[in-house]
């Protein structure tokens, strides 16, 4: 008995030991290796075609579909354009046609050749709105292409000032026709194929992408020959995995992380604004249609203390849609902060502290940086000049839905990203009344941004904008409130490129 | 008799699936949040998001998609994720051995945990330990999982880095195995490195979920224990000259455990459910991660197929907790 207990015991030892032996195999290894590079990124790649179903419109994911494909035109880290796929490209003196030269020698992941037909095809196919491709409104307005040599020519049907610009945004990649006739869209998703400067060489839906460079890419193969991308989600789990130096690359931590992170030793940081702003919609409902209250609302909120108390000094106050960088920015637009002047706009009306205008104020948690918190101070600012909102807190999700409807509150925040800083994707849609995304909805707005849309002078289309946004900050049709600000922390053995647009590319980062 | 009760609650584990299949489908639908305004371009017109909603057939009335949907379950089909343009089916049911291997391991240490600390708490019955012990298991018990999960990833994930912080397996692993049970697979191909891989990975998520189920465990069969203790076949034991351990695990564990069997069934279910915010917070690709997205994209689709997939797993374990507890129990099996 007692031999047996002892037996026992040890083989309780021996399994120990080996179980312990067996999860030390798996242990963590720290993630640089001289060739390989591990970034901890905020969102799971959705699906490998980045031209159809919501995911194709999704600006977080654009940088990994960035790493894999080429889009119709590049974009640097500026919010510049320059050749991509396409080398040179413009519209005829009457803007009914276009031309494109297409890049010479390119090749595809399998070793194929990128040719003129294929741009064809993903421009026709994007135009399809049985495909699926949430911009085609934009696409269906070119077509009847034709290719002489590398030059492509088409017709332009309805003429797009931002169409050259939309070339480098959303869903504007070249896809290989030949393989994905032969494969399939399920065949595509399972092995995706692109001109971009890395390859998919193994993609676990949800947990994992693992790259690894193209050594044929036109541009020159990148620094890192493996790139392992791991979708982590919880931003406390990112932090953590950059600080043990699991990976070496993470963005999107909280700013007070982001803080703590960059002094500690073997990390570094940046932290640049991005085409994302902060915004609160206005409605033109209830009592958002006296414009003294519009404009009392806006000029109560001290945004810049907003940024420094909230957001540790990470953001960039704003008057207009437009923020530095776009086209259309115009720095001479200035929404005070004066809470005198909205006493006195909202005595105009009959309101006062004591007899306060009344309004609900919609607005997510936790989906941007410090939102909620941004408008219980926001409401706070607001309840000492004589407005008392109420916040109601909904998913995205609701926010979406009710813009589409037009039901939303008299007020609701919410965040606007333009990558490729053209006015007609922020002012323009954001306050086009018959665009479903537009909450302000007055016929004024429809009559000054319309012409806008089709406008051919360029420099005409600009400065439209510009007196829009004046008339726009005048009326008090919306509160821009901030631009965001992106940190990155990174390994200090890696060099990483922050871009304007927000897209954090693995192509972009080298060896420190 | 058993064939009987196996019948009835094969019957009613139908019914409830049906019931579940409806009131998810509506609910999925009268929820706020539509996946087609999450998608629609700046330009769209009534005309664009009209032709979205029939890609998505949501043009349809909500019988007709109710119908539509039903008819395709009952081929094997629940249609395609509007997000992950893949098959549900295909999806869920590829996400699924990771979240039965997650909540096995997590049972397996639960159990083992839990088993022990009621052991030494019975053995030791009536000291300042049992005390201790009793006190450590309240206080683990008033810990939530995710809380526990967030103290693991800064004791081994950051301050002393023995444990991977996120994902299932280390991606630079080359995995081409046939199914997704990599610990089960794994260990059949000989393949140690995934094994290993695995269970580092998965050990503190599992030890999440683990915790708060062994407190349970480990006062529940500490209890049984104790009242085994005073019954006359373990007086008897004694008398035979058995020590206290060997009466312990000899004698009064069997019966002890009985009840106990029964916690751990229903705590079963409620430890699979709670991988939906520990794999979010690990990383791990299990079903919970995937519902979570599923439900912040509104992919309608994808939450009918997790929900309905999870209630019967739910239902079947069950079942399977009630056979076991009949055919385990004499008196049941024989009344």
């Amino acid at each position: 008995m007692t031999a047996k207990t002892q037996l026992t015991r040890r083989g309780f030892i021996g399994a120990s030991a080996a179980l312990t032996a067996l999860i030390a195999t798996g242990a963590p290894v720290l993630a640089q290796s001289a060739d390989s590079l591990t970034i901890a990124y905020n969102i799971p790649v959705q699906s490998w075609d980045p031209t159809t179903g919501p995911a194709a419109v999704n600006p977080a994911l654009q940088s990994i579909y960035l790493a894999v494909f080429d889009r119709f035109i590049d974009q640097a880290p500026d919010l510049s354009f320059g050749p991509g796929l396409l080398t040179e490209w413009g519209f005829n003196d009457d803007k009914t046609k276009i031309t494109m030269t297409v890049r010479e020698g390119v090749k595809w992941h399998n070793g194929d050749d990128f040719t003129p037909e294929d741009v064809v095809w993903s421009l026709t196919r994007a135009a399809n709105p049985e495909i699926g491709n949430p911009m085609q409104f934009v696409w269906s307005k070119i077509g009847n292409f034709s290719v002489e040599g590398n030059v492509i020519t088409g017709d332009v049907f309805s003429f797009e000032p931002a169409l050259f610009k939309w070339m480098a945004f959303l869903t504007a990649f070249v896809l290989p026709k030949t393989y994905y006739e032969e494969v399939g869209s399920e065949g595509f998703e399972k092995a995706p194929i692109g001109t971009g400067p890395y390859m998919v060489d193994a993609y676990e839906q949800g947990a994992y992408v693992r790259l690894k460079a193209f050594a044929d890419y036109w541009g020159g193969a990148p620094e890192f020959d493996t790139v392992t991308i791991k979708f982590v989600t919880d931003a406390a789990s990112r932090v953590a995995e950059i600080e043990s130096g699991n990976v070496d690359v993470t963005s999107n931590m909280p700013y007070e992380e982001y803080d703590r992170l960059i002094a500690k030793d073997g990390l570094s940081g940046v932290a640049v604004p991005i085409t994302d702003i902060g915004m609160i919609f206005l409605n033109d409902i209830d009592v958002m249609l006296d414009k003294n209250v519009r404009l009392a609302a806006h000029h109560a909120i001290d945004k810049q203390l907003i940024i420094d108390r909230l957001l540790r000094g990470y953001g960039v106050a704003l008057s207009t849609l437009e923020v530095p960088g776009y086209a259309a920015y115009d720095d001479s637009i200035v929404v005070e902060y004066d809470p005198e002047k909205s006493k006195k706009l909202l005595a105009a009306s009959g309101y006062s502290t004591d007899n306060p205008v009344t309004f609900t104020i919609q607005t997510t948690r936790g989906f941007k940086p410090k939102d909620y918190e941004m408008i219980q101070a926001i409401v706070g600012m607001w309840r000492k000049v004589g407005i008392n909102a109420e916040i109601e807190v909904y998913e995205i999700a609701k926010h979406y839905e009710l813009r589409a409807s037009d039901t939303l509150a008299p007020a609701a925040f919410y965040n606007w990203g333009n990558s490729i800083g053209d006015p007609s994707t922020s002012t323009g849609f954001s306050m086009f009344g018959p665009s479903p995304h537009a909450v302000w909805d007055s016929p004024d707005l429809v009559e000054k941004i319309g012409p806008l849309f089709v406008e051919p002078d360029e420099d005409k289309r600009i400065q439209g904008y510009k007196d829009v946004s004046r008339y726009i900050a005048e009326e008090g049709y919306v509160i821009p409130i901030l631009q965001y600000v992106m940190p990155i922390v990174y390994a200090s053995t890696v060099n990483v490129v922050p871009y304007t647009s927000g897209d954090l590319l693995p192509q972009a980062m080298t060896k420190a | 008799m058993l064939l009987k009760t196996v019948f009835v609650r094969l019957l009613t584990t139908v019914i409830t699936l049906f019931g579940v299949a409806v009131v998810v489908f509506v609910l999925v639908r009268v929820a706020p949040g539509n996946p087609i305004a999450m998608m629609l371009p700046p330009g769209a017109t009534e005309k664009d998001i009209a032709a979205l909603n029939a890609v998505y057939g949501f043009d349809k009335s909500l019988a007709e998609q109710f119908i539509i949907w039903l008819g395709g379950v009952l081929h094997g089909d629940f249609g395609t994720s509007i997000t992950l343009r893949q098959p549900v089916a295909e999806l869920v049911l590829g996400r699924l051995p990771a979240t039965l291997e997650l909540s096995s391991v997590a049972l397996l240490l639960a159990l083992a945990l839990g088993g022990c600390v009621a052991v030494i708490g019975a053995r030791k019955r009536g000291t300042g330990t049992e005390v201790g012990l009793d006190l450590t298991s309240g206080a683990v018990l008033s810990v939530p999982d995710f809380l526990w999960g967030l103290i693991f990833v800064l004791v081994f994930g950051v301050l002393w880095p023995v444990l991977s912080i996120s994902g299932r397996v280390d991606p630079r692993i080359d995995i081409d195995f046939t199914t997704n049970f990599y610990i089960f697979e794994g260990l059949l191909r000989g393949r140690l490195d995934v094994v290993g891989s695995t269970l580092s990975h998965m050990l503190m998520p599992a030890m999440s979920l683990a915790l708060p189920l062994a407190a349970m465990i480990a006062q529940l069969l500490k209890q049984n224990l104790k009242e085994a203790l005073t019954q006359d076949y373990t007086t008897l034991a004694r008398v035979r000259g058995f020590s206290e351990t060997a009466v312990i695990l000899r004698e009064a564990l069997r019966n002890a455990a009985l009840p106990t069997l029964a916690l751990v069934g229903v705590q079963f279910t409620f430890l699979i459910g709670g991988t939906v915010i520990v794999e979010r917070l690990f990383a791990f690709e299990g079903l919970g991660n995937m519902a979570i997205d599923a439900v912040i994209n509104r992919d309608l689709p994808l939450i009918q197929g997790i929900v309905l997939l999870f209630a019967a797993l739910f239902t079947v374990i069950n079942l399977l907790v009630d056979l076991s507890y009949t055919f385990l129990n004499p008196r049941l099996r024989h009344g």
